[in-house]
């Protein structure tokens, strides 16, 4: 009888280890998945709006001169200005980031995710909790940024070619 | 051709055929088995909870090896920021329920092939058939079906384990930013990736239980033989593995 039960609570929890991990796995894992924090990350709130934030995500880093000083807690969508606000949360020992600072987006490599990089300012108030980064610079969407280049190209050539082709004669 | 080989090639189609129909009276035995639970849960005790230190340790040492390669080639890139992706797809579709089932065919398939050998020899399960007790019943089913049961949950701890080795690796040690590895990974795993790697673990855990069983049930009566059939549980269970695995990834597509 007492082997019988180590044995039936062995099995179980090697059960509901397994069920728990396959939990982690369909749930946690997959973007469209149910997400919960594993700790809650300490720090102030710092919000900031932005015209375009390309493809940030929630968890992307907030850089200060390429040192990770905070996270993105939440992006959403300000239906009176137009614009996506993004919660930024600060470590709590950056506490002298000046007010007048300005948050861009970057991109970390070719293939490497968005951060918001913070460059700062030289007003001597520093930003506090709640308080908004005003000067935003939008994610540069790297199509875009080609479409401008083709167009400016073409443009360029379609120009050359009139005065080029006495050029080419020579 | 030889009467030898003709002899071999002729006993190959028979041991074929003597799983198929094993696996069709197994499956037949299966649903009586499931009216006596404490034989099953033995079972998984037997095959999942005593792998789970195996599994365990492998899961981790694949997870960080995982993330010093993929560091290691994404670096060239620069674009260590996908490590988390790559090694959750990685663990996922391929690694987790391929190397769970090659694990679980030598920890678990061969304690199954020579404890149902062992029977055969001793003729514990002749002596069953002539208590009239269904020895597929009573020893074969419990133990494919504690198999089946305990494969995916192995699977799935394994890749729990196998990504935050990964993570260790990637994040603790060589300063690939916490929030994006998890963040990328997020984004870029799919549930189908999920269930991909579930399937994949589901056969698995079948055909290595069934080809454990087979050969135990139909080993040679002597000691001689319940030792060939174990090497053969081995030899077959890894190479079904991994043709099936290209055959599956191949379904997936």
């Amino acid at each position: 009888m007492r082997a019988n039960r180590s044995l039936e609570i062995g099995t179980g929890l090697f059960v509901l280890l397994g069920l728990a991990a396959l939990l982690f796995l369909s749930m946690q894992l997959p973007a469209n998945g149910l997400k919960f924090s594993f700790s809650k990350p300490v720090g102030y709130d710092v919000t900031a709006q932005f015209d375009n934030i390309g493809s940030l995500k929630v968890g992307a880093p907030v850089r200060m001169a390429g040192v990770r000083i905070g996270q993105v807690t939440r992006i959403d969508f300000d239906t009176n200005t137009e614009r996506a606000k993004v919660w930024l949360l600060i470590s709590p020992h950056f506490n002298q980031i000046p007010m007048d600072s300005s948050a861009s987006i970057d991109t970390e490599g070719l293939l490497g995710g968005q951060y918001i990089s913070i460059s700062p300012g030289g007003m001597p108030t520093y930003l506090k909790a709640g308080s908004e980064i005003i000067q935003t610079q939008s994610a540069l969407v790297l199509e875009n940024l080609i479409n401008k280049f083709f167009a400016n190209f073409a443009s360029k050539k379609g120009s050359k070619s009139s005065s080029g082709g006495a050029k080419e004669q020579k | 051709m030889s009467a030898a080989s003709k002899a071999g090639v002729i006993e190959a189609v028979r041991k074929t055929g003597e799983a198929g129909l094993f696996f069709v009276r197994l499956l037949g035995a299966c649903i009586p088995a499931l009216a006596r639970p404490k034989l099953i849960i033995a079972q998984i005790y037997n095959a999942g909870a005593r792998s789970l230190i195996i599994i365990m340790l492998s899961g981790l040492f694949t997870g960080m090896v995982l993330g010093l390669q993929g560091y290691e080639l994404l670096n060239r890139f620069g674009a260590t920021e996908a490590l988390g992706t790559a090694a959750a797809l990685a663990l996922l579709k391929e690694l987790g329920p391929v190397l769970t089932a090659l694990l679980f065919a030598g920890r678990a398939g061969t304690a199954l092939t020579s404890e149902i050998g062992l029977m055969r020899a001793t003729d514990q399960l002749t002596a069953m058939e002539v208590m009239a007790v269904d020895p597929l019943r009573y020893v074969a089913a419990p133990r494919f079906l504690g198999g089946l049961i305990a494969m995916p949950l192995l699977t799935a701890i394994f890749n729990v384990i196998g990504l935050f080795g990964a993570q260790l690796i990637g994040v603790q040690m060589l300063g690939v930013d916490h929030g994006t590895f998890w963040s990328q990974t997020q984004s870029a795993v799919a549930l189908k990736d999920v269930t991909e790697g579930i399937v994949k673990s589901v056969v698995f855990g079948a055909v290595v239980s069934l080809i454990a069983v087979n050969e135990g049930y139909h080993a040679d009566p002597t000691a001689e033989g319940v030792g060939l059939a174990t090497t053969r549980t081995v030899v077959a269970s890894s190479v079904m593995t991994l043709l099936l695995d290209y055959v599956l990834t191949a379904a997936f597509m």
